[in-house]
């Protein structure tokens, strides 16, 4: 990690630790709660469209298949929570293996819509596979986890387990980009060519990348689970991949901070749009693509582009104001 | 009954033929995906809606003026949104066709609201007795219209000076410049032509399926599966892979399981991109590793 890193990771850790104690709405809390679990597929997913050059739009069905796995096996079979999330994030980063062995063969817009039929599909079975999952109504009484024989019933009580999983996850991701396998990711993105006479094997780092962001998300989608203590199929449709991708792309590809920046964005934004209800999706849209029309490299290195910009240019005014 | 089946197929394939189209003669004039094109397939439906129902057009000309006002709708979103972006990414440049689509049907929503809506079929609903089989006269029109509309566009690429322009653009941008073509026009008139296309699809299939805001995406996606098993820029391809996906969906619902309709077309997507990527008639080299 660099030195910037470490301030921006102090930053983080004090906002994290100072929020719940300044908000005394729980539903300020929720909100935070959802960004935290957003951040854990955002970054996961950063480091596969940002480091490494490849997208998926199928990551809500990592997500619904990680709360689907941790719900059905708690509820309907009684297993334990904590053991099967690990077992969920086990199943989804098989599954992920089995898509993205072919799937990350394809380039572009054929691996975008390889990974959105996937998700097609998932959603689907989600809906149709009814005796398992509940159907379009969905699977209640997910029990809450317990960590020392307190259940984390509270979204407070959710909020330091979904926010200290999501700070190691960034902790995780930042060291990985700095590292040797970053490098090769990164090499990845500007050419595959290159990157494989510079002895990357190329085809291994993007199959390992894919399941791990997958497996990242099944994460996030078992703490969802036990959190809501209700999934229905909507919430894992492949409007969830497009908002995260979405998050990823307007928070900065290939910055793993601009993630965070982008998934608390996106995932307060509607929130606070609720106020103009109809607007919202309306809004929305608009947000992304004008974003995207004067940001393409992403909100916050676009805005730190500006400002640095700004300020050389006001150097150079400095300059010729010098007699 | 197969026959049956074959014939239902075969309207819903026509749709999907059309909306292949769509996708095809953007990504030939600028190689990427341009998803507002689900958008397109339910503005034609609401226009005709608007039209027709609301301010009693005739017919034809309701047609006419729907096809349109999407067609303007395709131009505008190029010269609004695709020609001012800062980058010419291909992966940024759909997702501001994206956010195009999730403005639209937020729009939509504002306009016509959530219901679903329909308007009566163009010559009326006495089906038609064929070898046991029925057939529906708004079929013979989807399948009609797909048909006159694929021999236009065939022609229009073929003979006509616009239609060569568009392709040079496609086959290499800056020579089409440099031989004097203007190529942000041509690319203004391929986004155009998407939204005639989709705005047509949605149009014929509205009274057998009715609309809503969010009507476009679902029938789109399997647009574009059609477009990927035919062999994605293929004009050919589009039509058969529409009509084989259709049949195959239609098929699968009838024999296999009804439940399961909508993710066939998807099933076969995966499968054509794993084994086969350039599609059925693809002659073009997919992207692949």
């Amino acid at each position: 990690m660099r030195r910037s890193d470490f301030i921006y990771m102090g930053v983080l850790a004090a906002l994290v630790f100072l929020y719940p104690l300044l908000v005394s709405n729980s539903y300020y809390v929720l909100v935070a709660n959802i960004v935290g679990l957003n951040v854990i597929v955002v970054t996961g997913l950063n480091l596969l469209i940002g480091y490494t050059g490849q997208i998926s739009l199928g990551h809500g069905a990592f997500f619904g298949l990680g709360a689907y796995i941790s719900g059905i096996l708690t509820t309907v079979y009684g297993f334990p929570p904590w053991p099967t999330m690990v077992l969920a994030m086990i199943v989804t980063g098989l599954a992920a293996l089995i898509i993205g062995i072919p799937a990350l063969k394809l380039k572009g817009h054929y691996l975008v819509m390889a990974t959105l039929g996937f998700n097609v599909i998932v959603y689907i079975c989600m809906i149709e596979m009814e005796e398992l999952t509940g159907g379009p109504s969905g699977l209640s009484g997910i029990p809450n986890l317990t960590l020392g024989g307190v259940a984390l019933d509270s979204d407070r009580a959710m909020y330091w387990t979904i926010w200290i999983t999501a700070f190691l996850v960034v902790v995780g991701g930042l060291n990985l980009v700095h590292s040797r396998v970053g490098r090769g990711l990164k090499a990845i993105h500007g050419s595959e060519v290159a990157a494989a006479a510079l002895g990357v094997n190329t085809r291994a780092f993007k199959i390992k990348i894919f399941v791990a962001s997958a497996v990242l998300a099944a994460l996030s989608g078992s703490l969802y689970a036990h959190y809501i203590t209700f999934v229905s199929p909507k919430t894992f449709d492949f409007f969830y991949s497009i908002r995260v991708v979405i998050m990823v792309i307007i928070g900065g590809m290939g910055s793993i901070w601009g993630s965070i920046f982008g998934a608390a964005l996106l995932t307060s934004l509607p929130e606070l749009l609720e106020m103009v209800e109809e607007y919202s999706v309306l809004a929305y849209g608009l947000i992304l693509a004008v974003v995207l029309i004067f940001f393409p490299q992403g909100l916050l290195p676009g805005l730190a582009d500006l400002v640095r910009r700004r300020r050389q240019k006001a150097l150079v005014f400095a300059d010729e104001d010098q007699p | 009954m197969i026959l049956q089946f074959v014939i239902t197929g075969l309207t819903v394939g026509s749709i999907y033929s059309l909306v292949a189209l769509g996708f095809c003669v953007v990504h030939n004039a600028t190689g990427i995906v341009n998803f507002a094109q689900t958008s397109f397939i339910m503005l034609g439906g609401m226009m005709m809606i608007t039209f027709l129902n609301w301010m009693h057009v005739p017919l034809a000309a309701a047609f006419l003026l729907s096809v349109l006002a999407v067609t303007v709708v395709g131009g505008l979103l190029e010269r609004m949104a695709v020609r001012p972006a800062r980058s010419k990414e291909p992966i940024v440049l759909i997702f501001i066709t994206i956010g195009a689509a999730i403005l639209m049907e937020g729009a939509s929503m504002m306009v016509w609201g959530k219901r679903h809506m329909t308007f009566p079929s163009f010559s009326g609903d006495n089906p038609i007795h064929l070898w046991g089989a029925t057939i529906m006269p708004q079929t013979l029109w989807i399948v009609g219209i797909t048909v006159v509309t694929f021999a236009v566009l065939q022609m229009f690429f073929k003979y006509s000076i616009l239609g060569k322009a568009v392709r040079a653009v496609c086959a290499n941008r800056k020579a089409a410049a440099l031989a004097g073509i203007n190529v942000n026009r041509m690319i203004m008139l391929a986004f155009g032509m998407s939204g005639a296309l989709g705005a047509t699809a949605g149009i014929i299939i509205t009274p057998i399926t009715a609309t809503s805001y969010d009507f476009g995406l679902i029938v789109g996606l399997k647009g574009f599966s059609a477009a990927i098993l035919g062999g994605y820029g293929n004009f050919l391809g589009a039509i058969v892979g529409g009509l084989m996906l259709g049949v195959l969906e239609s098929l699968g619902a009838g024999f296999v399981s009804s439940a399961y309709k909508d993710a066939i077309a998807f099933v076969v997507l995966l499968l054509v991109l794993f084994v086969r990527p350039r599609g059925l008639l693809g002659g073009v080299e997919a992207e692949r590793v």
